[in-house]
């Protein structure tokens, strides 16, 4: 790790002007990334930006849906009653994360911005586009087993680590932010990008933009939802495959559907495909089994991983009858 | 007579707990001496290759640094392995790379941030070279020996008998490397005194070998290097050797004239300090159909270094737990560019029980027998040399355990028993481990307050040998146990060998009771001719020692500070030097025991979840129930992380090790750990060492990762032959 200073922010646009001023800032929040993404030499900011004074905190809770601050830690979240009443899958998301002591640190809008689990990126010694563009990806023909199937490049391979980002795909939040042009307010599909020939671009925030809240509308399938994680170890563990799943179903009927896939793109991946195969369809087995199918359709192995592609369509499968049996 | 040991000892609770809660046991890195500075060391980023170049001078720019030692200002040392058990160690002496993150610098300076801030400035050009990592297609040798031992051996006709039994099978079993991954990071903590001699804190398993090497490194006599290892935070043998970190401590102090620490990186902990080398084993078996084996052959195949051999000792078991009368096991190697491997924990047997008890289990199915009934019609009396066991309690083991896992429910058909959506699986395999033990000496003093004092340089490797040795003392002279202070891993105490072969109980709790006996006889001297004493005129055989003293069985007697007041004395002292005698000559000598697992098996998704484990061990004289209960606990997750979890990964095209950090290499957390329920056995053996023990630190993890590929088969139909077992194989196979 290498020196460097330290500045609270006081306001939010001063935070935003300070990241301007200094390219080589970052904002630092609950700290559980970039702290050790520095530990490992990846990250050399200048500048650690700390906003957790910024009046960013909270969870208020609307019939129109749930907003809730960047600053609100993963367990508070997690912890929340309306989000648990109407977000199954965010909180089971948000509690089969990391550990419960970085749940208590870390907060969402970092939780959002967290960067991959990738073993290339995350050791300066070896070549990666997203860190040294043009450097070559590394994990291509490497130790792969963790990257992904889908959404890839040949300029890079790596997943997504969010469990969370997964369910916001799934529950449609929208992510409000603020920067130098003003207040955005983003899509979370439009919000992250894929790797293409720029992997070391991973969202469309503009340089000093700031997260403000993270949106969950009401009235989708994310009231009957669960997330699903498929991993080797039972804990403190990334995922092999997620799926966060959401069914509306009336009169067994599915009415409407969500999925989403983590652990198998660069970003948290909605299944559009096979929420088509889903709606209108009856509740049952059958349907999901069929639906699934579509999740691991498109995806393409590299070698290790290559046993994702049929668990991505297994675990949807699973997902799907989990979320029906929710009441 | 003096009192006697209890077969299974009490469930003492430890006596350095509340020091190690309270945080005020010392460990290597928390010696804060005057005038330290820190040392951080700079490793390879290539697996083979040269040094072109070092520059440092941006990272001597940093503030606070006293020095950057690379190849070309390092004190020359003598890099040569001290002795056959020791490492050969990367001690910046030339330009060659043999390992990814091998040692090239260590950055040295008045603060640790300074020092880290200066080693990842020190900027090292290499000029690689293609390394060989490849292990299936690397060139295959037999060594000489396997730590002493023949690395072969074979009698009758294994070929033949197999091919003519009714039933046959030959299987090939691998597994992938492992590290250690104690909780504690290597730490050294060197200082140079002005007399030329060098005292080194240093996270050891054994604080004589250590010193033992220093010295040979720098040219010191022996005497002159003064190691103290007070505590260890786990070892699991990758503390049992010195390493190149720990000369390199030294040598930066010598550099700048100033103590040093080094304390290693979790990423260091994976190149710098030993693995479990990867293995690949062939093991046919022929049987007849009552079950009975009529020929064996277990053959080896592991990975060393370039530059050093370590050979694990994978089909040794083989020749303990059922050899029949045609055998043959042998063992050989594969030279790749990683660093050189080492023992880790059950070295030998942890892999050699996967590939034997696998393929004890695919032999019952292939007979229709039930697993624990083959291996208790292939029970045997003596080991493939035919030298008798000096005890053994495997079946003991196997029924006990089978009872109160209640093992009879188990329907033997793959796939017969299901739990909702999950199908269930009942696996077993059984167990062993060699009883070692070494020369060790150990001091008792008995002072005129009643306190007692025990030292030995023997090192608690964590597991509880300062509570164990503390209870053999204060059982055996009848003194409560907090009476004893027990004081262990200091070179400068009575000898002690490394904490490792699970020998330690062993050799420094039978020098416990023989200096326990010396002080006896020094006490019973002295009142023998002592017209004051009660004890006057009475046969030393009516005198035991119990009650804080000497007394008869009619209760007439004195205490020791009674004794030793009247004879004005502050302290008695009893000194033993405990060896092995010729019994390994004559005698089979080994622990057994026997797992019996219960797992659920997630069909489409591929995952394995551990419901129960029972476990029964006959490891002969338990010393002290609980912490030897929580031992087994430890070997058991041991097992379990080899089993599902732990592989180390090289990328290999340029052996580099990319999954260095307990994020990507995994460990199991509690919530991987089922309920375990571990059996002691009671078991008597009077022939391994004088107080009966056999050594259980390495017992619990063999056989646990077979009990559970067994398992996984009876929920599944799936035979996986490959460590660990993670989702992909089930879903691909």
């Amino acid at each position: 790790m290498r020196p460097v200073a330290y500045a609270r922010a006081t306001d939010a646009g001063a935070a935003i002007a300070f990241a301007l001023a200094d390219p080589q800032a970052e904002f630092i929040a609950g700290g559980t990334n970039v702290i050790d993404l520095m530990k490992d030499d990846v990250a050399r900011p200048s500048t650690l930006v700390d906003i957790t004074r910024l009046p960013l905190g909270g969870i208020t809770s609307a019939a129109s849906g749930i907003r809730i601050g960047a600053l609100a830690r993963m367990s508070e979240v997690a912890d929340h009653p309306a989000v648990q009443a109407n977000f199954p899958a965010v909180v089971q998301a948000l509690n089969e994360s990391a550990s419960p002591q970085l749940r208590n640190m870390a907060t969402i809008g970092g939780n959002v911005m967290q960067r991959t689990r990738c073993t290339y990126f995350r050791d300066v010694s070896q070549p990666c586009n997203k860190r040294a563009p043009g450097a070559g990806c590394a994990a291509i023909g490497g130790v792969n087993r963790m990257h992904s199937v889908i959404g890839t490049s040949p300029h890079c391979i790596c997943a997504h680590a969010s469990d969370l980002a997964v369910a916001l795909v799934m529950s449609g939040a929208t992510i409000h932010t603020r920067g130098a042009g003003g207040e955005r307010s983003i899509p979370i599909e439009a919000f992250y990008l894929l790797p293409g020939t720029t992997p070391q671009r991973e969202t469309v925030l503009e340089r000093g933009e700031l997260i403000e809240a993270i949106e969950l509308p009401a009235g989708t399938p994310a009231r009957r939802s669960v997330y699903l994680k498929v991993r080797d170890r039972r804990q403190y563990e990334f995922a092999l495959v997620s799926v966060a799943a959401g069914l509306d179903v009336a009169g067994g009927m599915i009415r409407d559907a969500r999925v989403a896939l983590g652990g198998v793109a660069p970003k948290p991946w909605r299944a559009h495909d096979v929420e088509a195969h889903l709606i209108g369809k009856p509740a049952n087995a059958q349907t999901y089994a069929a639906a699934a199918a579509y999740a691991s359709a498109g995806m393409r192995g590299f070698g290790e991983n290559d046993f994702k592609v049929p668990l991505a369509g297994r675990a949807v499968a699973r997902a799907l009858a989990m979320a029906e049996a929710v009441a | 007579m003096s009192a006697s040991l209890p077969l299974v000892g009490a469930p003492n609770d430890r006596v350095d707990g509340r020091r190690k809660i309270t945080g005020t046991a010392p460990y290597s890195a928390e010696y804060p001496l005057p005038g330290l500075v820190h040392a951080v060391m700079v490793t390879a980023t290539i697996g083979k290759g040269r040094i072109t170049s070092i520059d440092s001078r941006a990272a001597e720019r940093v503030p606070g640094v006293v020095a950057i030692m690379t190849h070309e200002n390092a004190p020359h040392v003598d890099q040569k392995p001290a002795d056959e058990m020791a490492q050969e160690l990367m001690l910046l002496q030339d330009d060659i790379v043999r390992y990814d993150r091998q040692p090239v610098a260590v950055a040295i300076a008045d603060r640790f941030e300074h020092a880290v801030d200066a080693a990842s400035r020190v900027i090292v050009h290499y000029a690689p070279e293609e390394p060989s990592i490849a292990f299936g297609r690397g060139e295959r040798y037999a060594p000489k020996e396997v730590h002493g031992e023949p690395a072969a051996f074979s009698k009758g006709n294994p070929d033949a008998a197999i091919a003519a039994s009714a039933v046959r099978l030959d299987n090939v079993y691998t597994t992938p490397v492992y590290h250690h991954n104690p909780m504690e990071p290597h730490a050294t903590t060197a200082v140079w005194n002005s007399d030329g001699s060098l005292t080194v804190y240093d996270a050891t398993q054994g604080v004589d070998t250590d010193a033992r090497t220093y010295a040979h490194h720098f040219g010191l006599p022996v005497g002159q290097v003064h190691v103290i290892s007070k505590f260890i935070g786990g070892g699991f043998g990758c503390k049992g050797t010195t390493w190149s970190h720990a000369v390199l401590s030294a040598m930066s102090a010598k550099l700048t004239g100033r103590p040093v620490k080094l304390v290693l990186t979790r990423p260091q902990m994976f190149s710098s300090v030993g693995f479990r080398p990867q293995t690949q084993q062939r093991v046919a078996l022929g049987a007849e159909r009552d079950g009975r084996l009529s020929g064996q052959i277990h053959t080896a195949t592991t990975q060393t270094s370039t530059f050093a051999e370590f050979v694990e000792p994978s089909a040794m078991l083989s020749g303990v737990l059922y050899p029949p009368a045609n055998f043959a096991m042998s063992h050989e190697l594969v030279r790749l560019n990683t660093a050189t491997p080492t023992f880790m924990r059950a070295p030998g047997e942890s892999t050699g029980s996967f590939a034997l008890e696998s393929a004890m289990d695919e032999l019952a199915v292939a007979l229709a027998l039930d697993p624990v009934e083959l291996r208790l019609r292939n029970d045997v009396t003596a080991d493939a040399h035919g030298l008798p066991f000096s005890s053994r309690s495997l079946r003991a083991c196997l029924t006990q355990a089978a009872d109160r896992f209640d093992w009879k429910r188990r329907t033997p058909q793959p796939g017969s028993m299901r739990t909702g959506d999950h199908l269930v699986g009942l696996g077993m395999a059984a167990a062993t481990y060699p009883t070692n033990r070494s020369a060790a000496s150990a001091l008792v003093r008995i002072a005129a307050d009643g306190s007692v004092t025990v030292q030995s340089a023997g090192v608690d490797i964590g597991t509880g040998a300062y509570t164990a040795f503390a209870g053999v003392a204060a059982d055996l002279l009848g003194v409560p146990i907090a009476n004893v202070r027990m004081e262990l891993g200091d070179s400068s105490y009575p000898a002690a060998p490394v904490a490792g072969g699970s020998q330690l109980t062993a050799s420094v709790g039978s020098a416990v009771k023989l200096a326990v006996l010396d002080a006896r006889a020094n006490l019973l001297a002295l009142v023998a001719n002592d017209p004051a004493s009660p004890l006057h005129g009475v046969a030393a055989d009516a005198i035991a020692m119990t009650n804080g003293g000497l007394f008869t069985a009619g209760g007439r007697g004195e205490t020791y500070p009674a004794i030793l007041t009247r004879h004005g004395l502050a302290a008695l002292e009893g000194r033993a030097d405990a060896q092995p005698g010729a019994e390994k000559k004559t005698y089979a000598m080994h622990a057994f025991g026997a797992h019996f697992v219960e797992l659920h098996v997630d069909e489409a998704l591929g995952t394995i979840h551990l419901q129960r484990i029972v476990s029964a061990f006959a490891s002969g004289r338990i010393l002290n129930a609980k912490t030897a209960t929580s031992q087994y606990y430890g070997g058991i997750t041991f097992g379990i992380g080899m089993a599902l979890l732990e592989q180390t990964h090289f990328d290999d095209r340029t052996a580099r090790i990319m999954n260095a950090n307990l994020a990507d290499y995994l460990v199991p957390t509690s919530a991987d750990v089922p309920p375990i329920e571990v059996i002691i056995v009671p078991e008597e053996d009077t022939i391994v060492n004088e107080i009966g023990v056999k050594g259980i630190g390495e017992i619990g993890s063999v056989g646990v990762a077979a009990a559970i590929a067994n398992a996984v088969y009876h929920a599944t139909g799936r035979r996986i032959r490959d460590l660990p077992i993670t989702p992909e194989k089930l879903l691909l196979t």
